[in-house]
Protein backbone atom coordinates (compact mmCIF):
# COMPACT_ATOMS: atom_id res chain seq x y z
CA UNK A 1 0.00 0.00 0.00
CA UNK A 2 1.04 3.54 -0.65
CA UNK A 3 1.69 4.90 2.84
CA UNK A 4 -1.26 6.30 5.06
CA UNK A 5 -3.76 5.08 2.10
CA UNK A 6 -7.18 3.99 4.70
CA UNK A 7 -9.89 3.44 3.20
CA UNK A 8 -13.00 3.58 5.49
CA UNK A 9 -16.78 2.62 4.81
CA UNK A 10 -20.66 2.77 6.78
CA UNK A 11 -22.79 0.04 5.67
CA UNK A 12 -25.76 -1.05 7.54
CA UNK A 13 -24.99 -4.01 9.29
CA UNK A 14 -28.53 -5.20 8.81
CA UNK A 15 -31.72 -4.90 6.42
CA UNK A 16 -34.64 -6.21 5.08
CA UNK A 17 -34.69 -8.09 2.00
CA UNK A 18 -34.62 -5.91 -0.83
CA UNK A 19 -33.96 -3.07 1.14
CA UNK A 20 -32.46 0.31 -0.28
CA UNK A 21 -29.73 1.27 1.55
CA UNK A 22 -26.90 4.53 2.22
CA UNK A 23 -23.62 3.93 1.58
CA UNK A 24 -20.77 6.32 2.56
CA UNK A 25 -17.06 5.47 1.50
CA UNK A 26 -13.79 7.31 2.29
CA UNK A 27 -10.17 7.15 1.96
CA UNK A 28 -7.42 9.04 3.35
CA UNK A 29 -5.45 9.84 -0.36
CA UNK A 30 -3.18 13.03 -1.27
CA UNK A 31 -5.40 13.09 -4.88
CA UNK A 32 -1.90 14.88 -6.25
CA UNK A 33 -3.61 16.68 -9.41
CA UNK A 34 -0.43 17.18 -11.67
CA UNK A 35 -1.07 20.73 -11.58
CA UNK A 36 0.88 21.80 -8.38
CA UNK A 37 4.20 23.16 -8.58
CA UNK A 38 7.22 22.11 -6.14
CA UNK A 39 9.79 24.84 -4.81
CA UNK A 40 11.65 24.68 -7.79
CA UNK A 41 8.90 25.31 -9.64
CA UNK A 42 8.79 21.88 -11.65
CA UNK A 43 5.24 20.23 -11.99
CA UNK A 44 4.44 17.31 -9.76
CA UNK A 45 3.38 14.32 -11.33
CA UNK A 46 -0.46 13.32 -10.96
CA UNK A 47 -0.97 10.59 -8.62
CA UNK A 48 -4.56 10.09 -7.87
CA UNK A 49 -7.02 6.89 -7.16
CA UNK A 50 -8.38 6.89 -10.32
CA UNK A 51 -11.25 3.85 -9.72
CA UNK A 52 -13.81 3.29 -7.28
CA UNK A 53 -15.51 -0.37 -7.56
CA UNK A 54 -18.51 -1.75 -5.47
CA UNK A 55 -19.83 -4.70 -5.67
CA UNK A 56 -22.47 -7.09 -3.81
CA UNK A 57 -22.23 -10.72 -4.05
CA UNK A 58 -20.18 -10.45 -7.27
CA UNK A 59 -22.86 -8.03 -8.38
CA UNK A 60 -22.09 -4.15 -9.32
CA UNK A 61 -23.26 -1.22 -7.39
CA UNK A 62 -21.69 1.63 -8.65
CA UNK A 63 -18.03 1.82 -10.63
CA UNK A 64 -16.54 5.41 -10.69
CA UNK A 65 -13.73 6.81 -13.03
CA UNK A 66 -12.16 9.84 -10.36
CA UNK A 67 -10.44 12.25 -11.89
CA UNK A 68 -7.94 14.89 -10.43
CA UNK A 69 -10.64 17.14 -9.76
CA UNK A 70 -12.05 14.48 -6.70
CA UNK A 71 -10.99 16.48 -3.61
CA UNK A 72 -8.44 14.83 -1.28
CA UNK A 73 -9.59 11.79 0.91
CA UNK A 74 -12.08 11.37 -1.55
CA UNK A 75 -15.54 10.71 -0.53
CA UNK A 76 -18.66 8.67 -2.08
CA UNK A 77 -22.34 8.17 -0.75
CA UNK A 78 -24.55 6.48 -2.73
CA UNK A 79 -27.21 3.89 -2.56
CA UNK A 80 -27.42 0.37 -2.83
CA UNK A 81 -30.30 -2.59 -3.11
CA UNK A 82 -29.93 -5.22 -1.01
CA UNK A 83 -31.78 -8.63 -1.95
CA UNK A 84 -29.97 -11.36 0.35
CA UNK A 85 -26.85 -11.75 2.83
CA UNK A 86 -23.75 -11.28 1.87
CA UNK A 87 -20.69 -9.02 1.60
CA UNK A 88 -20.22 -5.73 -0.33
CA UNK A 89 -16.69 -5.31 -1.30
CA UNK A 90 -14.68 -2.08 -1.85
CA UNK A 91 -12.13 -1.92 -4.18
CA UNK A 92 -9.95 1.57 -4.85
CA UNK A 93 -7.30 1.79 -8.12
CA UNK A 94 -4.15 3.91 -7.55
CA UNK A 95 -2.35 5.61 -10.17
CA UNK A 96 0.71 3.99 -8.75
CA UNK A 97 -0.32 0.37 -9.28
CA UNK A 98 -1.53 -0.30 -5.82
CA UNK A 99 -5.38 -1.53 -5.03
CA UNK A 100 -6.78 -0.70 -1.95
CA UNK A 101 -9.54 -3.41 -0.81
CA UNK A 102 -12.06 -3.42 1.95
CA UNK A 103 -15.24 -5.48 2.93
CA UNK A 104 -18.24 -5.09 4.77
CA UNK A 105 -20.84 -8.12 5.50
CA UNK A 106 -24.81 -7.31 5.88
CA UNK A 107 -26.83 -9.70 7.35
CA UNK A 108 -30.52 -10.34 5.49
CA UNK A 109 -33.61 -10.71 7.96
CA UNK B 1 -24.48 45.23 29.05
CA UNK B 2 -23.14 42.53 31.45
CA UNK B 3 -23.90 41.46 34.89
CA UNK B 4 -22.25 39.31 37.63
CA UNK B 5 -22.52 35.60 37.60
CA UNK B 6 -20.98 33.27 39.12
CA UNK B 7 -18.64 31.00 37.13
CA UNK B 8 -20.74 27.86 37.86
CA UNK B 9 -23.19 29.06 35.97
CA UNK B 10 -21.43 29.34 32.35
CA UNK B 11 -20.69 25.47 32.06
CA UNK B 12 -24.82 24.95 32.06
CA UNK B 13 -26.08 28.12 30.58
CA UNK B 14 -26.63 28.76 26.86
CA UNK B 15 -27.66 32.34 25.95
CA UNK B 16 -31.10 32.60 24.53
CA UNK B 17 -30.73 33.96 21.17
CA UNK B 18 -31.67 37.36 20.84
CA UNK B 19 -34.72 38.36 18.80
CA UNK B 20 -32.99 41.26 17.48
CA UNK B 21 -29.53 39.61 16.14
CA UNK B 22 -27.05 41.91 14.80
CA UNK B 23 -27.35 41.52 10.81
CA UNK B 24 -24.36 38.68 9.18
CA UNK B 25 -23.54 37.86 13.23
CA UNK B 26 -23.27 33.49 13.76
CA UNK B 27 -26.47 31.93 12.47
CA UNK B 28 -28.88 30.08 14.39
CA UNK B 29 -28.36 26.29 13.63
CA UNK B 30 -28.37 23.61 16.22
CA UNK B 31 -25.37 21.39 16.03
CA UNK B 32 -25.86 17.58 17.22
CA UNK B 33 -23.15 15.02 15.94
CA UNK B 34 -24.33 11.27 15.05
CA UNK B 35 -27.70 12.14 16.68
CA UNK B 36 -26.12 11.94 19.94
CA UNK B 37 -23.42 14.61 21.20
CA UNK B 38 -25.38 17.86 21.88
CA UNK B 39 -22.79 20.70 21.08
CA UNK B 40 -22.72 24.09 22.74
CA UNK B 41 -21.86 26.30 20.33
CA UNK B 42 -22.96 29.64 22.13
CA UNK B 43 -22.51 30.16 25.87
CA UNK B 44 -22.55 33.50 27.99
CA UNK B 45 -18.91 35.17 28.05
CA UNK B 46 -16.44 34.06 30.98
CA UNK B 47 -16.08 37.20 33.84
CA UNK B 48 -12.79 38.19 32.56
CA UNK B 49 -14.28 38.76 28.65
CA UNK B 50 -14.69 42.47 29.19
CA UNK B 51 -15.91 43.40 25.28
CA UNK B 52 -18.22 40.23 24.87
CA UNK B 53 -21.59 39.22 26.21
CA UNK B 54 -21.63 36.09 24.18
CA UNK B 55 -19.11 33.45 22.77
CA UNK B 56 -19.79 31.93 19.89
CA UNK B 57 -17.90 28.37 18.45
CA UNK B 58 -16.73 28.59 14.66
CA UNK B 59 -19.15 26.41 13.35
CA UNK B 60 -21.51 28.99 13.85
CA UNK B 61 -20.05 30.99 11.20
CA UNK B 62 -19.70 28.29 8.30
CA UNK B 63 -21.86 27.63 5.41
CA UNK B 64 -24.73 25.47 5.42
CA UNK B 65 -22.44 22.61 3.77
CA UNK B 66 -19.66 23.25 6.03
CA UNK B 67 -21.53 22.53 8.83
CA UNK B 68 -22.61 19.42 7.62
CA UNK B 69 -19.95 17.84 7.50
CA UNK B 70 -19.40 18.41 11.03
CA UNK B 71 -22.93 16.81 11.91
CA UNK B 72 -21.85 12.64 11.47
CA UNK B 73 -18.86 10.95 12.18
CA UNK B 74 -18.70 9.46 9.04
CA UNK B 75 -19.11 12.85 7.16
CA UNK B 76 -16.38 14.46 9.20
CA UNK B 77 -13.15 13.86 6.91
CA UNK B 78 -11.01 14.28 10.05
CA UNK B 79 -12.21 11.16 11.48
CA UNK B 80 -10.36 8.98 10.01
CA UNK B 81 -7.34 10.34 11.44
CA UNK B 82 -8.89 10.06 14.62
CA UNK B 83 -8.89 5.96 13.38
CA UNK B 84 -5.39 6.30 12.62
CA UNK B 85 -4.14 7.48 16.02
CA UNK B 86 -6.16 4.37 17.51
CA UNK B 87 -4.02 2.68 15.77
CA UNK B 88 -1.12 3.86 17.02
CA UNK B 89 -2.77 4.73 20.79
CA UNK B 90 -2.86 0.51 21.25
CA UNK B 91 1.21 0.37 19.22
CA UNK B 92 3.88 -0.04 21.49
CA UNK B 93 6.90 2.16 20.58
CA UNK B 94 10.10 3.15 21.93
CA UNK B 95 12.53 2.03 24.29
CA UNK B 96 9.93 0.81 26.92
CA UNK B 97 8.11 -1.27 24.44
CA UNK B 98 4.70 0.77 25.96
CA UNK B 99 2.08 1.93 23.93
CA UNK B 100 -0.02 4.84 25.10
CA UNK B 101 -2.79 1.93 25.76
CA UNK B 102 -0.14 0.49 28.31
CA UNK B 103 -0.75 3.23 31.17
CA UNK B 104 -4.02 4.77 29.84
CA UNK B 105 -5.98 1.61 28.70
CA UNK B 106 -8.60 2.71 26.88
CA UNK B 107 -8.87 6.18 24.77
CA UNK B 108 -11.85 6.57 26.07
CA UNK B 109 -10.51 7.05 29.82
CA UNK B 110 -9.37 9.90 28.31
CA UNK B 111 -12.20 11.49 28.65
CA UNK B 112 -12.21 15.31 30.28
CA UNK B 113 -8.19 16.10 29.50
CA UNK B 114 -8.86 17.88 26.67
CA UNK B 115 -11.57 20.29 28.29
CA UNK B 116 -8.74 21.51 30.87
CA UNK B 117 -5.87 21.96 28.40
CA UNK B 118 -3.62 24.13 28.82
CA UNK B 119 -3.09 23.85 32.49
CA UNK B 120 -0.35 24.14 35.21
CA UNK B 121 1.47 21.50 35.73
CA UNK B 122 3.58 21.70 39.01
CA UNK B 123 6.08 19.01 39.03
CA UNK B 124 6.98 21.09 35.58
CA UNK B 125 6.32 24.24 37.12
CA UNK B 126 5.03 25.38 33.82
CA UNK B 127 1.51 25.48 31.80
CA UNK B 128 1.28 22.52 28.90
CA UNK B 129 -0.30 22.50 26.54
CA UNK B 130 -1.55 18.59 25.13
CA UNK B 131 1.12 18.79 22.98
CA UNK B 132 3.29 18.92 25.36
CA UNK B 133 2.00 16.58 27.83
CA UNK B 134 2.07 13.90 24.80
CA UNK B 135 5.72 14.61 23.96
CA UNK B 136 6.59 14.08 27.98
CA UNK B 137 4.59 11.14 28.25
CA UNK B 138 6.48 9.94 25.16
CA UNK B 139 9.78 10.73 26.08
CA UNK B 140 10.05 10.16 29.02
CA UNK B 141 7.25 7.17 30.12
CA UNK B 142 7.71 5.60 26.52
CA UNK B 143 11.17 6.29 25.38
CA UNK B 144 10.18 7.31 22.30
CA UNK B 145 11.38 9.88 19.82
CA UNK B 146 8.77 13.23 20.41
CA UNK B 147 6.61 14.17 17.38
CA UNK B 148 7.19 17.52 15.89
CA UNK B 149 4.68 19.64 17.53
CA UNK B 150 2.65 20.29 14.29
CA UNK B 151 2.89 17.44 12.78
CA UNK B 152 0.38 14.76 11.13
CA UNK B 153 1.10 12.68 13.86
CA UNK B 154 0.61 14.79 17.08
CA UNK B 155 -2.08 16.38 15.13
CA UNK B 156 -4.03 13.13 14.67
CA UNK B 157 -3.26 12.12 18.62
CA UNK B 158 -4.67 15.50 19.92
CA UNK B 159 -8.13 15.01 17.54
CA UNK B 160 -8.19 11.28 19.21
CA UNK B 161 -7.84 12.93 22.28
CA UNK B 162 -10.36 15.90 21.69
CA UNK B 163 -12.87 13.40 20.51
CA UNK B 164 -12.96 11.25 23.55
CA UNK B 165 -14.25 15.03 25.60
CA UNK B 166 -16.81 16.00 22.49
CA UNK B 167 -19.84 17.69 24.29
CA UNK B 168 -17.53 18.47 27.96
CA UNK B 169 -17.29 22.16 28.20
CA UNK B 170 -14.29 23.84 27.60
CA UNK B 171 -12.53 24.94 31.47
CA UNK B 172 -9.37 25.78 31.08
CA UNK B 173 -8.07 27.59 34.51
CA UNK B 174 -7.27 30.98 34.25
CA UNK B 175 -6.17 31.72 38.08
CA UNK B 176 -3.44 30.73 40.48
CA UNK B 177 0.08 29.40 39.17
CA UNK B 178 -1.36 29.42 35.75
CA UNK B 179 -2.37 33.25 36.04
CA UNK B 180 1.19 34.81 34.59
CA UNK B 181 0.88 32.93 31.25
CA UNK B 182 -3.09 33.81 30.64
CA UNK B 183 -1.69 37.55 31.27
CA UNK B 184 0.51 37.25 28.32
CA UNK B 185 -1.27 35.12 26.65
CA UNK B 186 -4.01 38.20 27.09
CA UNK B 187 -1.16 40.49 25.86
CA UNK B 188 -0.78 39.31 22.78
CA UNK B 189 -3.96 38.66 21.88
CA UNK B 190 -4.50 42.22 22.08
CA UNK B 191 -0.93 43.20 20.58
CA UNK B 192 -1.30 44.68 17.03
CA UNK B 193 1.63 42.55 15.04
CA UNK B 194 3.15 42.61 11.25
CA UNK B 195 2.87 45.47 8.56
CA UNK B 196 -0.45 45.21 8.74
CA UNK B 197 -0.57 45.79 12.69
CA UNK B 198 -3.36 43.67 13.29
CA UNK B 199 -3.90 41.71 16.38
CA UNK B 200 -6.32 38.90 17.25
CA UNK B 201 -8.64 41.27 18.69
CA UNK B 202 -8.88 43.60 15.33
CA UNK B 203 -10.30 40.51 13.29
CA UNK B 204 -12.16 38.23 16.18
CA UNK B 205 -12.95 40.15 18.94
CA UNK B 206 -14.27 43.57 16.38
CA UNK B 207 -15.31 42.10 13.82
CA UNK B 208 -16.96 38.62 13.99
CA UNK B 209 -19.40 38.08 12.07
CA UNK B 210 -18.30 40.30 9.17
CA UNK B 211 -16.51 39.48 6.07
CA UNK B 212 -13.16 39.72 4.82
CA UNK B 213 -12.69 39.41 1.41
CA UNK B 214 -15.54 36.08 0.90
CA UNK B 215 -14.68 34.77 4.48
CA UNK B 216 -17.14 34.98 7.33
CA UNK B 217 -14.95 36.14 10.67
CA UNK B 218 -15.59 33.98 13.68
CA UNK B 219 -14.63 34.99 16.81
CA UNK B 220 -11.46 32.88 16.39
CA UNK B 221 -12.69 30.35 19.44
CA UNK B 222 -10.22 27.23 19.42
CA UNK B 223 -12.82 24.69 21.05
CA UNK B 224 -13.02 23.31 17.48
CA UNK B 225 -9.50 21.99 17.10
CA UNK B 226 -7.81 20.31 15.74
CA UNK B 227 -9.56 21.35 12.41
CA UNK B 228 -9.90 19.83 9.28
CA UNK B 229 -9.29 22.62 6.87
CA UNK B 230 -11.07 22.56 3.71
CA UNK B 231 -8.77 24.82 2.20
CA UNK B 232 -5.58 22.37 3.12
CA UNK B 233 -7.66 19.29 2.92
CA UNK B 234 -5.66 18.15 6.82
CA UNK B 235 -5.96 18.38 10.25
CA UNK B 236 -4.56 21.83 11.69
CA UNK B 237 -3.43 22.17 15.23
CA UNK B 238 -3.40 24.87 17.40
CA UNK B 239 -0.47 26.44 17.04
CA UNK B 240 -0.51 26.30 13.44
CA UNK B 241 -3.08 27.84 13.05
CA UNK B 242 -1.53 30.84 15.43
CA UNK B 243 1.79 30.75 12.97
CA UNK B 244 -0.77 30.87 10.11
CA UNK B 245 -2.42 34.34 11.54
CA UNK B 246 0.33 36.01 12.96
CA UNK B 247 2.16 35.45 9.28
CA UNK B 248 -0.41 36.79 7.77
CA UNK B 249 -0.38 40.39 9.46
CA UNK B 250 2.97 40.19 7.69
CA UNK B 251 5.19 39.81 10.39
CA UNK B 252 7.66 37.36 11.79
CA UNK B 253 5.51 34.73 13.61
CA UNK B 254 6.03 32.76 16.32
CA UNK B 255 6.92 29.06 16.72
CA UNK B 256 4.52 26.56 17.64
CA UNK B 257 5.54 25.20 20.82
CA UNK B 258 6.81 29.12 21.60
CA UNK B 259 6.32 30.50 24.86
CA UNK B 260 3.98 33.06 23.37
CA UNK B 261 2.16 30.37 21.67
CA UNK B 262 1.55 28.25 24.76
CA UNK B 263 0.26 31.60 26.66
CA UNK B 264 -1.76 32.92 23.49
CA UNK B 265 -3.47 29.24 23.44
CA UNK B 266 -4.05 29.50 27.11
CA UNK B 267 -5.74 32.80 26.74
CA UNK B 268 -7.74 31.69 23.61
CA UNK B 269 -8.92 28.35 25.07
CA UNK B 270 -10.16 30.58 28.13
CA UNK B 271 -12.29 33.13 26.09
CA UNK B 272 -14.04 29.83 25.18
CA UNK B 273 -15.00 28.35 28.15
CA UNK B 274 -18.59 27.52 28.18
CA UNK B 275 -18.54 26.08 24.98
CA UNK B 276 -18.29 22.40 24.02
CA UNK B 277 -15.18 20.64 23.33
CA UNK B 278 -16.01 20.00 19.54
CA UNK B 279 -12.90 19.16 17.68
CA UNK B 280 -12.15 17.87 15.39
CA UNK B 281 -13.98 19.91 14.18
CA UNK B 282 -14.32 21.29 9.90
CA UNK B 283 -13.72 24.55 8.81
CA UNK B 284 -13.24 26.90 5.75
CA UNK C 1 -5.78 35.17 -48.20
CA UNK C 2 -4.37 38.43 -47.48
CA UNK C 3 -5.00 39.63 -44.19
CA UNK C 4 -6.22 43.12 -44.60
CA UNK C 5 -6.95 45.86 -41.04
CA UNK C 6 -10.31 45.78 -41.88
CA UNK C 7 -10.11 41.45 -41.45
CA UNK C 8 -7.81 42.12 -38.43
CA UNK C 9 -10.19 44.45 -36.71
CA UNK C 10 -13.15 41.65 -37.15
CA UNK C 11 -11.25 39.05 -35.47
CA UNK C 12 -10.26 41.17 -32.96
CA UNK C 13 -13.58 42.59 -32.13
CA UNK C 14 -15.41 38.84 -32.29
CA UNK C 15 -12.43 37.54 -29.33
CA UNK C 16 -13.33 40.78 -27.32
CA UNK C 17 -16.83 39.72 -27.56
CA UNK C 18 -16.29 36.51 -26.45
CA UNK C 19 -14.34 37.40 -23.75
CA UNK C 20 -17.18 39.98 -22.49
CA UNK C 21 -19.54 37.19 -22.52
CA UNK C 22 -17.50 35.45 -19.69
CA UNK C 23 -16.65 32.59 -21.87
CA UNK C 24 -13.06 31.83 -22.52
CA UNK C 25 -13.00 30.44 -25.90
CA UNK C 26 -10.45 27.61 -24.83
CA UNK C 27 -12.10 26.17 -21.93
CA UNK C 28 -15.40 25.93 -22.79
CA UNK C 29 -15.07 24.29 -26.09
CA UNK C 30 -12.88 21.69 -24.14
CA UNK C 31 -15.79 20.72 -22.13
CA UNK C 32 -17.48 21.10 -25.26
CA UNK C 33 -15.27 18.17 -26.97
CA UNK C 34 -15.35 16.15 -23.68
CA UNK C 35 -19.09 15.96 -24.14
CA UNK C 36 -19.64 15.81 -27.76
CA UNK C 37 -17.01 12.56 -27.46
CA UNK C 38 -19.56 10.80 -25.15
CA UNK C 39 -22.67 12.02 -27.12
CA UNK C 40 -21.17 11.41 -30.58
CA UNK C 41 -23.00 15.04 -31.67
CA UNK C 42 -26.51 13.59 -30.56
CA UNK C 43 -28.66 15.69 -29.34
CA UNK C 44 -29.09 16.28 -25.50
CA UNK C 45 -32.28 17.42 -23.63
CA UNK C 46 -33.55 17.99 -20.01
CA UNK C 47 -35.19 15.36 -17.98
CA UNK C 48 -34.68 14.07 -14.41
CA UNK C 49 -31.13 14.64 -14.41
CA UNK C 50 -29.81 16.83 -11.48
CA UNK C 51 -27.06 18.90 -9.99
CA UNK C 52 -27.19 19.86 -7.06
CA UNK C 53 -23.87 21.89 -5.64
CA UNK C 54 -23.48 24.91 -3.26
CA UNK C 55 -24.21 28.57 -4.93
CA UNK C 56 -21.19 29.62 -3.09
CA UNK C 57 -18.46 27.65 -2.03
CA UNK C 58 -16.78 27.80 1.16
CA UNK C 59 -13.99 26.67 -0.27
CA UNK C 60 -13.05 25.29 -3.79
CA UNK C 61 -10.52 22.79 -2.56
CA UNK C 62 -13.44 20.65 -0.99
CA UNK C 63 -17.19 21.28 -2.71
CA UNK C 64 -19.75 19.01 -1.74
CA UNK C 65 -21.83 18.27 -5.33
CA UNK C 66 -24.86 15.45 -5.58
CA UNK C 67 -25.78 14.40 -9.15
CA UNK C 68 -29.05 12.32 -9.37
CA UNK C 69 -29.80 10.49 -12.57
CA UNK C 70 -32.44 8.19 -12.58
CA UNK C 71 -32.88 5.89 -15.26
CA UNK C 72 -29.49 6.69 -16.62
CA UNK C 73 -26.62 3.53 -16.61
CA UNK C 74 -24.16 6.39 -16.90
CA UNK C 75 -23.55 9.81 -16.10
CA UNK C 76 -20.94 12.62 -16.98
CA UNK C 77 -19.51 14.82 -14.28
CA UNK C 78 -16.98 18.26 -15.76
CA UNK C 79 -16.07 21.18 -14.24
CA UNK C 80 -15.82 23.72 -17.11
CA UNK C 81 -13.92 26.57 -16.31
CA UNK C 82 -11.07 23.63 -14.62
CA UNK C 83 -7.96 23.35 -16.28
CA UNK C 84 -8.78 20.15 -17.10
CA UNK C 85 -12.66 19.69 -16.81
CA UNK C 86 -13.17 16.00 -16.74
CA UNK C 87 -14.56 15.12 -13.05
CA UNK C 88 -15.73 11.82 -12.50
CA UNK C 89 -17.75 9.17 -14.82
CA UNK C 90 -20.16 7.45 -12.20
CA UNK C 91 -21.49 3.80 -13.89
CA UNK C 92 -24.57 2.69 -12.12
CA UNK C 93 -24.78 -0.96 -11.61
CA UNK C 94 -27.79 -3.86 -11.37
CA UNK C 95 -28.12 -3.14 -7.64
CA UNK C 96 -27.97 0.43 -7.90
CA UNK C 97 -31.36 1.71 -7.04
CA UNK C 98 -31.20 5.16 -6.90
CA UNK C 99 -28.65 6.21 -9.98
CA UNK C 100 -27.04 9.01 -7.97
CA UNK C 101 -23.85 9.82 -6.17
CA UNK C 102 -22.65 12.28 -3.65
CA UNK C 103 -19.11 13.74 -3.70
CA UNK C 104 -16.35 16.35 -2.57
CA UNK C 105 -14.61 18.08 -5.94
CA UNK C 106 -11.75 20.93 -6.76
CA UNK C 107 -12.84 23.72 -8.24
CA UNK C 108 -10.06 26.54 -9.51
CA UNK C 109 -12.99 29.18 -9.95
CA UNK C 110 -16.18 30.19 -10.30
CA UNK C 111 -17.87 28.42 -13.48
CA UNK C 112 -20.71 25.40 -13.65
CA UNK C 113 -20.33 21.90 -12.82
CA UNK C 114 -21.99 20.16 -15.83
CA UNK C 115 -23.54 16.47 -15.68
CA UNK C 116 -24.32 14.38 -19.17
CA UNK C 117 -26.54 11.29 -18.49
CA UNK C 118 -26.59 8.49 -20.61
CA UNK C 119 -29.77 7.26 -20.29
CA UNK C 120 -31.14 3.16 -20.81
CA UNK C 121 -32.36 3.88 -24.33
CA UNK C 122 -29.65 5.66 -25.61
CA UNK C 123 -30.62 9.46 -25.25
CA UNK C 124 -28.87 11.78 -23.28
CA UNK C 125 -29.60 14.76 -20.60
CA UNK C 126 -27.52 17.56 -19.26
CA UNK C 127 -27.79 19.73 -16.32
CA UNK C 128 -25.78 21.98 -14.52
CA UNK C 129 -24.99 24.15 -11.28
CA UNK C 130 -23.31 27.38 -11.13
CA UNK C 131 -21.07 27.52 -8.30
CA UNK C 132 -19.18 30.90 -7.05
CA UNK C 133 -15.69 29.89 -5.66
CA UNK C 134 -14.90 33.13 -3.38
CA UNK C 135 -10.70 34.18 -2.05
CA UNK C 136 -11.38 33.76 1.16
CA UNK C 137 -9.31 36.17 4.15
CA UNK C 138 -6.16 36.18 5.58
CA UNK C 139 -4.04 34.47 3.53
CA UNK C 140 -6.71 32.80 1.25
Amino acid sequence: MASGVKPRVKVPKTAAAGDEITIKTLISHKMESGQRKDGDGNLIPRSIINRFVVDFNGQNVIDVTLEPAISTNPYFQFDATVPESGEFTFTWYDDDGDVYETTKKIAVS
Amino acid sequence: MKRARTYASIATVVAAMSATAVVADADGDQLVVNGEIKMVTEAAAADHLENLDTVYSGWRFRADETQAFQMDDFDNPAMIFVEKAQEVWDTAEGSEGKACASCHDDSESMKGVRAVYPKWNETAGEVRTLEMQVNDCRENQMGAEPWNYTGGDMANMVALLTTVSRGLPVSVAIDGPARETWEMGKDIYYTRYGQLELSCANCHEDNYGNMIRADHLSQGQINGFPAYRLKNTKLNTVHARFKGCVRDTRAHTFKPGSAEFIALELYVASRGNGLSVEGPSVRN
Amino acid sequence: MKLTRRDLLVMGSVGMGLTALGVTPAMASLTDDEIAKITGGAEVGAGDLVVTAPEIAENGNTVPIEVSAPGAVMVAIFADGNPTPAVATVKFGPLNPTHAASTRIRLAKTQDVVAIAQMEDGSFQKAKANVKVTIGGCGG
